[in-house]
């Protein structure tokens, strides 16, 4: 029980009835989703597979990133990973099917290899560098996410290079095939994002979740404690990529068609900061910063293009006739980190544990900043 | 990359065009202005996106860095669009060993070779001697060493950081004239993979040592070129991001070694 109150729960019993409120409600919005998008006429369709596909990236780098505290900043590399998987194993046109002479498999054990692939890669990538800290870390990740999609470019005779791979298999339940049917894979993408969650919570609640929160706030102590620091944060690692790998078989399998340009730097930096903007370590915070951050950039800045180009015309200013949301879009990403940084570090939604660590880093600041000028009247 | 725009602005101005006589007035005024450009930039964004998280937890700034980067990139987008921007080639082409080696020779050394060397090395030495010889030198390795002691030293931490700043940034600034004028274009994400591969330099050589700094980037270098000829001109960053990663896993502390606080 005393474990329980330390952990990330809210300690009194309300708190977590308003949260099984907010996750049923929210759970029924999303299912009639695609009902009131025909029934208004939305044409939200087809922007809401890769919100979803982002939410569950973001989920599984909460794990790494919130959970464990490893800035990952190579994120996509997993993706690609993931999603080339599944496109080897299901596509006609791979060359490893080719040279094996099989005939392309199923998409659902397809999806489950490749998340095991992606975690593989996960632990070869961990292993050596989680030995460093923080910033080098954070590089070092950087680094590796800059090499997968090269070397996926330089080695068109096994990946097709830049020419990308397709047709990538689909997946059927009995007789009903996917294809591209879009509710299909809305409510795929919707059970795989409610097992995600379950899985994230039970892993932050398990002795391995309390073992990252140990290693996140002191990795001398825990250590000292009995925590493995190696495998707890290998485990972390892989989970985190393996999470990448299921998402990157079905965007694959989703989109058809992957290329190495899908999975570049700024995919991390997007997923990164979607958990940043939610809210580090908290589950729920993280899908909130997925959706407003997605909905924004698929959603909100084509509209958002639409008003201020009325504006212009209005107005009769020509910058603002020519105005295009979507061009500014790392200008966004990038103020948006900076300003969270600077004013929320904790995100819109943090963890109870979360903002107690950012608040009691201030408090220190603060007395270290009145120790100082003490100091300076005294030398006066 | 906001450095090769800007000094490519001023080169402009001076009328420097694919086959017209080197501006050399231009040159000048044009180092000038990037590498006050790139400076007082870096002091802006340090001022703006770094200071006040100087005592948050380690991540804080390197996301907010992060952050500073894509605006920067964003900037050069709408400054000069998506394609790539052609660099005017302005240095005289003249070969050195042409006349040595003979006009077939396979080693060339032109203007535009001792144009970088000529400028890297005097850059090199002179920030050797301002960081080991100079008051503020003496104060950045302070600020380096132990920053609550350089405070109860009266050290003025935020000026000395602010000039750390200053002095990277203008660097950057001469280095975007010479890799334009050098590779002839130029293009808005750039900065990225030189943002990388200077990281990589710095680790390679042993953070905080310049004369480390210079010769991993030779390593670095020579490393890409090779890399190129052998493996494959796609090749280049995997090569040297390899390295960034074998360096930080099996020497942390780089080549020349220089004690960092987060090295293991």
């Amino acid at each position: 029980m005393k474990i329980q109150e330390i952990g990330d729960h809210a300690p009194a019993s309300d708190g977590r009835e308003r949260r099984w409120m907010i996750a049923a409600v929210s759970l029924a919005v999303a299912l009639v989703l695609p009902y009131l998008d025909m029934l208004f006429g939305l044409n939200l369709g087809l922007k809401l597979i890769p919100i979803g596909i982002f939410i569950i990236l973001a989920l599984g780098l909460n794990v790494v990133v919130g959970f464990a505290g490893l800035l990952d900043l190579g994120y996509a590399a997993f993706f690609a990973i993931g999603a080339y998987t599944a496109a080897f194993l299901t596509s006609p046109s791979s060359v490893l099917l080719q040279a094996l002479g099989a005939k392309p498999i199923d998409f659902w054990p397809a999806m489950l290899l490749s998340t095991l692939v992606a975690a593989l890669f996960g632990v070869v990538l961990g292993a050596p560098t989680l030995r460093l800290r923080g910033d080098y870390l954070a590089i070092v990740t950087l680094g590796f996410g800059e090499i997968v999609p090269l070397v996926i470019r330089n080695t068109p005779q096994w990946t097709r290079g830049v020419q990308g791979m397709n047709p990538i298999g689909t997946p059927s339940l009995g007789v009903y095939k996917f294809g591209f049917d879009f509710q299909a894979w809305y409510y795929l993408i919707i059970a795989v994002i409610i097992v995600s969650v379950v899985l994230t919570a039970r892993l932050r609640d398990s002795r391995i979740g309390r073992a990252w929160a140990a290693i996140r706030e002191d990795e001398v102590a825990a250590a000292s404690m009995g925590v493995n620091p190696v495998s707890t944060k290998l485990f972390a690692f892989a989970m985190g990529a393996s999470f990448s790998g299921f998402a990157g078989s079905i965007w694959a399998g989703y989109l058809q068609f992957i290329d190495p340009g899908q999975f570049d730097f700024s995919i991390s930096v997007f997923v990164i900061v979607m958990i940043i903007l939610g809210g580090m370590g908290n589950i729920y915070g993280v899908i909130a910063g997925g959706i407003i951050l997605g909905g924004f950039d698929r959603i909100l800045s084509g509209s958002v293009t639409d008003v201020l180009r009325g504006v212009g015309n209005l107005v009769g200013l020509e910058a603002l006739q020519q105005a295009d949301v979507s061009r500014a879009r790392s200008l966004i990403l990038g103020l948006a980190l900076v300003i969270l940084m600077l004013v929320r570090p904790e995100g819109l939604f943090p963890s109870a544990r979360r903002r107690a660590e950012l608040h009691a880093a201030e408090e220190s600041a603060e007395e270290a900043d009145q120790q100082r000028s003490t100091l300076y009247e005294t030398q006066r | 990359m906001l450095g090769t725009f800007a000094t490519l602005t001023v080169l402009t101005l001076f009328g420097a065009r694919e086959g017209a006589p080197t501006p050399w007035l231009g040159l000048v005024v044009a180092l000038i202005v990037g590498m006050v450009f790139c400076g007082v930039l870096n002091v802006l964004a340090e001022r703006l996106a770094y200071r006040r998280l100087r005592n948050a937890p380690r991540l804080a700034p390197l996301i907010s860095a992060i952050g500073v980067s894509f605006i920067y990139i964003n900037i050069g987008l709408f400054w000069r669009g998506p394609a790539p921007v052609l660099y005017p080639d302005i240095l005289p082409r003249f070969d050195f060993l042409a006349g040595i080696v003979g006009p077939q020779s396979l080693i060339r050394f032109g203007v535009r070779d001792l144009f970088v060397v000529g400028l890297a090395v005097p850059l090199m030495l002179g920030l050797a001697w301002v960081i080991k010889n100079t008051t503020m030198g003496k104060a950045m390795r302070a600020v380096a060493q132990d920053r609550e002691m350089a405070v109860q030293l009266g050290i003025d931490v935020d000026r000395i950081i602010s000039f750390t700043f200053l002095l990277g940034g203008m660097l950057a600034g001469a280095a975007a004239l010479m890799y334009g004028l050098y590779n002839n274009n130029t293009n808005f994400v750039l900065g990225f993979t030189a943002g990388l591969k200077a990281f990589t330099a710095a680790v390679l050589g042993g953070v905080g040592n310049v004369t480390g700094a210079a010769l991993g980037g030779f390593l670095l270098g020579v490393l890409g070129s090779l890399t190129v000829t052998y493996v494959g001109a796609g090749w280049e960053n995997v090569g040297v991001f390899g390295i960034l990663v074998l360096v930080l896993v099996f020497r942390p502390t780089g080549l020349l070694g220089e004690e960092t606080p987060e090295g293991k």
